[in-house]
């Protein structure tokens, strides 16, 4: 049996057409009469209906408590996580404060990185991409570092093996360090770098902060990528990084860039666009959630995403943030730093209408919520 | 090269770490350096560090040399002899002080018998890894460590015989147990610390039952005829004590019966248990605000007086009287004389406070409850050679703690109590459960400690044996008469008009913001609105300026001070704290406007 036209025509404006298009689907596939599927779209509609939220239904407030409550909860399971093996990841509520408040560097970056189709599958050219990728430092390719306290120095024994993998010469090494630390003389034999501050005299705890500072310097790689690990997920070989950096990662060849994603929700944003970084606040805080074995409602999750982004920039659920755009003086004044909402309000004479909850709360009227939103208006007559 | 900190500075760096470290723990136990210094190498960081500062942790530990332990049982006999001390022992090199860090390199064997040739250290007993109210547990190492830790800290708020010179003394929220008891399954800690000069609890015969449901969730259920015989009674303390205070101008303070025309007399009825010197007598019964000692202070403001007062000296009352909602009897009054030199006067109040419904008690594993139910002796349970349980304790309280020495100590107290000894359950070294089955056995009882029991009420035998037996139980010091409170109305604060905070002063009970969301979230708003209107006030506005107007009750009148003219003047209703809110907003410099126009 074909699908009513006729029918479905009528609920067009009552029933999004997602829906109308699965009722269309299955009442050919299941083969309804006219009759029966005139009784299904009026159930349909009917479910539909009584799921949307009624007017006056404190969203906001059930959003917040639906957070607020797991979060109680997610304190005391945070400290399960400590020291998990491979890469360092923030987890747990540290986690979800970051991503609400919109932090702009988060504690622990990362990277999925996926290929392209033809490297996808192959073990080995996702090695050499990661190793590519990977950033490495001076400390990687020594042997030893040392102080020499006679001559006031730094000695760095390097590892050829290292160099030979990495295809770096000593003297190569040489010129980084050099250019690195401008205020040394930096000398190289057989594989041994000497540094030697160029001002003389300086005590053993100098000495020792250009041995830590000489073990950090960059020698190749995508800069901020601390660690890269390749692993197989689901068929085929992806790059999870630490340290995280979209722009030059989407440079190389191999690195397919449709699906390759951070978990920097401002980096997603400078580089992707609104919509991304809207998609990434909802996808980390679930899956934040998810790691809690913790249940709450996506669309709770995705309202707040919705309102972190709604501006057209990410705004964190802070004073500076989505607060700073509420209508009412009082409600802002209510979160955080009182006296500066207060007086920058009465600087340009602003009104407070009293329209929404926390200010009625505060001067003990109705809240316009639930109950208190319907009003009764009865025209009197005149006398 | 391994690099070497001292108290977190780079010193230099050395070749052999091992080396290294060696000579320098050698050179402390020949006492060539301070005993205070300890040496740790990190393997995580690489790093040597050594410390002398102050603030770490350390504990003692015998040294092993060669797979062998340097504590000799020559050393131990002089020791008991007296003919050696600790510092000899630490200056001769047998045991030493080993901080966090350098613990980490070390390998501790807890018994002689366990030394192998890798073993650094051995304790001096194996109680040594507990400290003193945690080894007061017995039999905890058939226990969880977390139960453990809750134990030991519920032990600390046991009420007991807290001094021995309780009764002269005037310490505040002091509690003594009436008949406390030493427990029959003990620690050597209990000897070690001579418990039982000092017990805090009771032996006393529990039934792991439940009883219709007035025991669920931690709660207990006692037998009405083991409280009446005794059973956790105890005297709580309460001093109040009055100064006589000297002030400028050489007044003082009084300490006397006060005169009726005493500014803030109360009633005669209120001082009617002073003695003649204002104080009140040992044994009094006094009831809630009933006066103790009579006192009256100068006026407060003496200039003012001078000039105003019609009568010559209007001293105010300033007695002391007893709390809001205690009562008691008096215990005993101090007179004597403060560092200043001024007469003080102090009485102490006691009250016997007998177990009742919503009492926190606890035993020595963090199993703690609250008195549910406080049942007729006829009504208990009984074993069917008559014993009725003192206490009826939830057995759904033991499969998710896992406290299994709470089950051991309850066999372990039955056998002691039967044959009359004292069970040794100290941790590690105790006397096994075997053997305790088996004794029960021996004394007529089935070794799993379970009996058959009887419903009180009905008489009905019960389907499934009963866990029966003796443990020690302590009274924990939060008591539900120091907790009671309710309120209507009453006193409200000066300055936002909104009901004072407090149990003492007969405060209000906060709804509080996340309640107020509850509220919220449910859509309620005339609710809200009605809970939050505890400080609403009615205020005239003027609708020309948006300020507050004012109401002239004398001539019936209503104006706008700004505006003079006769304008349009409104009456709105709102809480007192947003007017306090716009005050203070006026203050400083923010004039904030009201405007007012209808809903409709």
């Amino acid at each position: 049996m074909v699908a009513d036209k006729e029918l479905i025509k009528g609920y067009s404006h009552k029933i999004p057409a997602k829906l109308l298009n699965e009722f269309e689907a299955s009442s050919e596939e299941f083969n309804l009469t006219k009759p029966q599927q005139k009784e299904v779209i009026e159930r349909l509609y009917k479910r539909y209906i009584d799921a949307l939220i009624n007017c006056g239904e404190a969203i906001g407030i059930v959003i917040a408590e639906s957070f607020g409550e797991p979060g109680t909860q997610m304190t005391l399971n945070t400290f399960h996580l400590a020291g998990v093996a491979e890469v360092n990841v923030t987890l747990g509520l540290p986690r979800l404060i970051e991503i609400l408040d919109a932090r702009k560097n988060p504690s622990t970056p990362m990277m999925h990185i996926y290929l392209k189709e033809e490297f996808r599958k192959d073990a080995s050219a996702a090695r050499k991409v990661a190793a590519r990728i990977k950033e490495t430092k001076l400390e990687e390719v020594a042997l030893e570092f040392a102080i020499n306290l006679l001559e006031s120095m730094v000695e760095i024994t390097l590892n050829p093996r290292k160099l030979d993998e990495l295809g770096l010469k000593a003297s190569d090494i040489k010129l980084i360090v050099a250019n690195a630390l401008k205020t040394t003389n930096v000398k190289e034999s057989e594989g041994l770098i000497t540094i030697q501050p160029k001002k003389t005299g300086g005590n053993l705890i100098d000495i020792y902060t250009l041995k830590e500072k000489a073990k950090e310097i960059f020698l190749r790689g995508v800069k901020g990528i601390a660690q890269v690990l390749p692993v197989k997920e689901n068929d085929e070989f992806v790059i999870k990084t630490s340290g995280s950096n979209l722009k030059d990662v989407f440079k190389i060849p191999e690195v397919d860039f449709t699906r390759t994603r951070s978990n920097n929700v401002f980096e997603t944003f400078n580089l992707l666009g609104v919509e991304a970084a809207r998609q990434l606040i909802a996808d980390e805080t679930a899956s934040v959630i998810q790691n809690q074995g913790l249940d709450i409602d996506v669309r709770h999750i995705m309202f707040i995403a919705d309102l972190m982004t709604v501006k057209g920039d990410v705004k964190g659920i802070t004073r500076s943030g989505i607060t700073s755009e509420k209508e009412s003086v009082l409600a802002r004044a209510t979160f955080e730093t009182p006296i500066k909402h207060l007086i920058n309000a009465s600087l340009i004479g602003e009104t407070d209408h009293l329209n929404s909850i926390v200010e009625n709360v505060m001067l003990n009227q109705p809240i316009p919520l639930g109950t208190g939103l319907p009003d009764l208006v009865i025209k009197m007559k005149k006398e | 090269m391994i690099d070497v900190f001292y108290n977190e500075r780079y010193i230099g760096a050395v070749e052999d770490k091992d080396l290294f470290v060696n000579s320098i723990k050698a050179d402390r136990r020949k006492n060539k350096l301070p005993s205070c210094l300890n040496i740790s190498y990190n393997e995580e960081t690489d790093l040597i560090e050594i410390n002398t500062s102050t603030g770490r942790a350390r504990r003692p530990l015998i040294i092993i040399e060669n797979g062998k332990s340097k504590l000799t049982n020559e050393m131990v006999e002089k020791v008991a002899r007296g003919d050696m001390n600790w510092d000899l022992l630490i200056t001769e090199g047998t045991i030493e002080y080993l901080d966090a860090s350098e613990e980490e390199n070390s390998l501790v064997a807890l018994y002689e018998e366990d030394i192998t040739p890798e073993h650094t250290h051995l304790e001096i007993s194996s109680l040594a890894i507990l400290g003193i109210t945690t080894s007061l547990v017995p039999y905890s190492h058939c226990g969880q460590s977390a139960r453990l830790n809750r134990g030991s800290k519920t032990q600390k708020q046991a009420l007991g015989i807290y001094a021995a010179n309780y009764m002269v003394r005037m310490d505040t929220d002091a509690s003594i147990l009436c008949y406390a008891q030493t427990p029959i399954v003990r620690s050597v800690m209990h000897d070690i610390t001579e418990f039982d000069k000092h017990p805090s609890g009771q032996n006393i015969t529990i039934a792991l039952l439940s009883y219709r449901g007035h025991n669920m969730s931690d709660g207990i259920i006692f037998n009405k005829g083991s409280i009446e015989r005794g059973l956790g009674r105890s005297v709580y303390f309460r001093p109040y004590s009055a100064e006589e205070r000297r002030y400028s101008g050489g007044l003082t303070d009084d300490v006397c019966m006060p005169d009726k025309d005493v500014k803030g007399y109360k009633s005669e009825e209120d001082y009617k248990l002073l003695e003649e010197d204002g104080i009140i007598y040992p044994g009094a019964p006094v009831l809630s605000e009933e006066v103790i000692i009579g006192k009256t202070s100068p006026p407060r403001f003496l200039d003012d007086l001078e000039e105003f007062s019609i009568t010559a000296n209007v001293r105010r009352e300033s007695s002391v009287a007893v709390k809001h909602g205690e009562r008691g009897t008096v215990d005993c009054v101090f007179i004597t004389e403060n560092e200043e030199g001024n007469k003080l006067v102090e009485v102490r109040v006691k009250d016997i406070r007998i177990p009742e419904v919503g009492d926190k008690f606890s035993s020595r594993y963090g199993q703690k409850g609250v008195v549910g139910a406080i049942v007729p002796e006829v009504d208990m349970p009984f074993t069917a050679s008559g014993i009725k349980p003192d206490l009826i304790f939830s057995p759904h309280s033991i499969p998710k703690r896992m406290t299994v020495s709470h089950l051991i100590e309850v066999l372990a107290g039955k056998v002691g109590a039967l044959s009359g000894r004292q069970i040794d359950g100290t941790v590690f070294d105790s006397e096994p459960e075997a053997k305790l089955r088996e004794e029960l056995q021996e004394l007529g009882f089935r070794s799993n400690g379970t009996e058959r029991m009887y419903n009180g009420q009905t008489g009905e035998e019960y389907n499934v044996e009963i866990f029966v037996g003796n443990m020690y139980y302590m009274r924990l010091k939060h008591m539900a008469a120091n907790k009671l409170h309710a309120r209507a109305s009453g006193r409200i604060e000066l300055l936002t008009r909104q009901p004072i905070e407090g149990r003492s002063q007969g405060g209000g009970l906060r709804l509080g913001e996340m309640e107020k969301d509850c509220l919220v979230a449910h859509g309620a708003s005339l609710l809200l609105k009605e809970r939050f209107d505890s400080d609403k006030t009615e205020l005239y506005i003027c609708e020309t300026c948006g300020g507050l107007a004012v109401h002239d009750s004398y001539r019936n009148k209503k104006f706008c001070p700004a505006c003079k003219a006769n304008t349009d003047i409104s009456v709105i209703e709102i809480s007192y704290a947003f007017k306090l809110l716009l005050d203070e907003l006026r203050a400083f410099g923010l004039n904030p406007k009201l405007k007012l126009e209808s809903k409709y």
